[in-house]
């Protein structure tokens, strides 16, 4: 037996859903390409990924690859009722969306709003695509 | 008054297809949605008021309605399996009768078949399929557009009220201080209440030093966790005054739901409220100033704070300096809220607290409360709640009650 803590020190991240509207997003993201989605009707990028443009409601959107950075638009340190804290918040794309993400390999109590981060992404398993994960810059 | 000739069927649209293996339960619905408002010669931007079942993915109507970039006064996710939408088209009438909405769009779709892709309703729903819908997870969970994008984060109700704490107290310099003062003024009140969860006068000291829950959020800004119920009744004026009972009525009604709108100029310091709150300060003919009792929904401090400014009781940004130094305290503040404790003392069951603000209200209408926290001469008092997550979608609803 050894006195070695295993437990983890990161949060484990379940791998995502998919369906077939956010299937092309997942397998690019098994390539390690990041892809929004653009309206050619509007010009406006969006964010979660959809079909349908949010803004101007045109079907014609498409993807495009983003370097992922941005900056913390807000965060949350989830301190209780977890294996070990994580933190979970927005980033603001340098393209102008934002979207909900962890923050990984920092520390924690270091983070702040407006801080530049760049995607990182985390594994889900064996056959699962990964997650865009965020990390400081 | 009846709905008789108040609300025309201006567009419908039928879905042409019958096996649809590569389209997500979300774009059918879309798809539908684009059809019917294209034969009436609408677009989206005309809608106001949204009607779906529990075959829409997500959680209500608030999934979909995020997913479509639609901006609501109005929306209804009753459910009565195959005939909701007959029943939607009798709630839309009524609703554009009283002047709620003007452009209704009710929406069916699902794929049962779709499983041979490995990716439709019937893979993920399994028998619930066969079953009535569930409500909030039509299609399976997979199905519901932002899931895969969001579900994976570990958000809960703590850091997701965290996250728009954090920016509040970025963008406006709110403190946790502040934040604390609603905390105590609740347990001021809950003092009163015996059957209250938490009874204990705290301080705004105990309640920062409590534990760190998920930053900036400690373990006394966070509402209780309770079992417990209610039920409210509603009757016609001949009916109510036919009772022996205080006569308290509807006077006004706001409703709107809030998500991250396609991520563009994301804004988590605001709610719904802001959009809820004006018709129905407006249908009432009355301003905050004029409101005696105020029951807020207190899923956390800060939600008490972000929707006082976003119903107007102060400027936005000013809501810390609003709660300070106990002005939510009955007898104390120039605004007695939550006089029963409200969740973050008394109760909150079922993790849902919008009937409990309905109540109180009601008992302070009437000149019931506990008589340590009743406001004198109470006339005019409001119901305010959020429900889902103000840091992801959101339903706000506003309700307005006058004592006769």
């Amino acid at each position: 037996m050894s006195d070695v803590d295993e437990r983890p020190t990161t949060r484990r991240i379940p791998a995502p859903g998919q369906n077939l509207e956010s299937k092309p997003f997942w397998d690019a993201a098994k390539e390690g390409r990041f892809l929004i989605k653009r309206c050619t009707a509007c010009g406006e990028p969006h964010w979660y990924p959809r079909t349908l443009c949010p803004f101007c409601h045109s079907s014609e959107t498409k993807w495009e690859e983003s370097p992922g950075e941005g900056v913390i638009y807000t965060f949350s340190v989830m301190r209780r009722n977890t294996p070990v804290p994580y933190a979970i918040g927005y980033v603001t794309l340098d393209e102008g969306v934002s979207l909900l993400t962890n923050f990984i390999d920092c520390d924690f109590d270091q983070l702040k709003i407006g801080q530049r981060v760049k995607l990182k992404w985390s594994q889900t398993g064996e056959g699962n695509p990964p997650v865009f994960t965020f990390t400081p810059a | 008054m009846s709905i008789k000739g108040k609300a025309y069927v201006v567009g419908a649209w039928e879905h042409p297809l019958r096996d649809i293996p590569h389209l997500s339960t979300a774009q059918v619905h879309a798809e539908c949605a684009k059809g019917a408002l294209e034969d009436a010669g609408l677009s989206f931007d005309d809608v106001d008021a949204y009607f779906c079942a529990g075959d829409a993915p997500g959680f209500g109507a608030l999934s979909m309605a995020d997913y479509m970039g639609l901006k609501l006064k109005h929306t209804d996710s009753t459910e009565t399996g195959g005939s909701s939408y007959i029943v939607h088209a009798g709630h839309a009438a009524e609703a554009i009768a009283a002047g709620k909405c003007k452009v209704a769009l009710i929406t069916l779709a699902g794929r049962p078949l779709g499983s041979r892709s490995g990716l439709g309703d019937a893979a993920t729903r399994g028998e619930r399929f066969r079953m009535a819908p569930q409500g909030g997870q039509g299609g399976g969970i997979n199905e519901v557009p932002e899931a895969g994008f969001e579900n994976i984060w570990g958000g809960t109700t703590h850091n997701t009220y965290g996250m728009c704490a954090m920016r509040h107290m970025h963008d406006y310099g709110t403190t946790s201080e502040q934040l604390a003062w609603i905390k105590v003024a609740a347990s001021h009140h809950a003092q009163w209440n015996e059957h209250a969860m938490l009874r204990d006068v705290v301080t705004v000291e105990e309640v920062v030093n409590s534990p760190m829950i998920a930053d900036p959020l400690h373990r006394l800004d966070c509402c209780v966790i309770t079992d417990g119920g209610g039920a409210v009744i509603l009757a016609a004026p001949e009916v109510a005054k036919s009772l022996k009972r205080p006569l308290v009525k509807v006077i006004g009604h706001g409703e709107a739901p809030k998500g991250p709108r396609g991520g563009k100029n994301l804004d988590l310091t605001y709610s719904g409220a802001v959009w809820s709150g004006p018709p129905a300060w407006a249908e009432a003919r009355i301003t905050p100033a004029d409101i005696k009792y105020a029951s807020i929904y207190d899923s956390f401090t800060i939600t008490v704070l972000m929707q006082l400014e976003d119903l107007g009781f102060c400027k936005k940004g000013e809501g810390g300096k609003f709660v300070a130094d106990g002005n939510l305290i009955s007898g104390v503040g120039k605004l007695p809220f939550n006089t029963d404790g409200g969740g973050l003392c008394n109760n909150h069951p079922t993790n849902r607290g919008g009937i409990t603000k309905i109540i109180e209200a009601v008992r302070q209408a009437r000149g019931e409360a506990h008589p340590k926290v009743q406001v004198p001469n109470c006339d005019l008092v409001i119901a305010h709640g959020t429900g889902g997550s103000l840091g992801t979608r959101h339903g706000a609803g506003t309700l307005i009650m006058e004592r006769e």
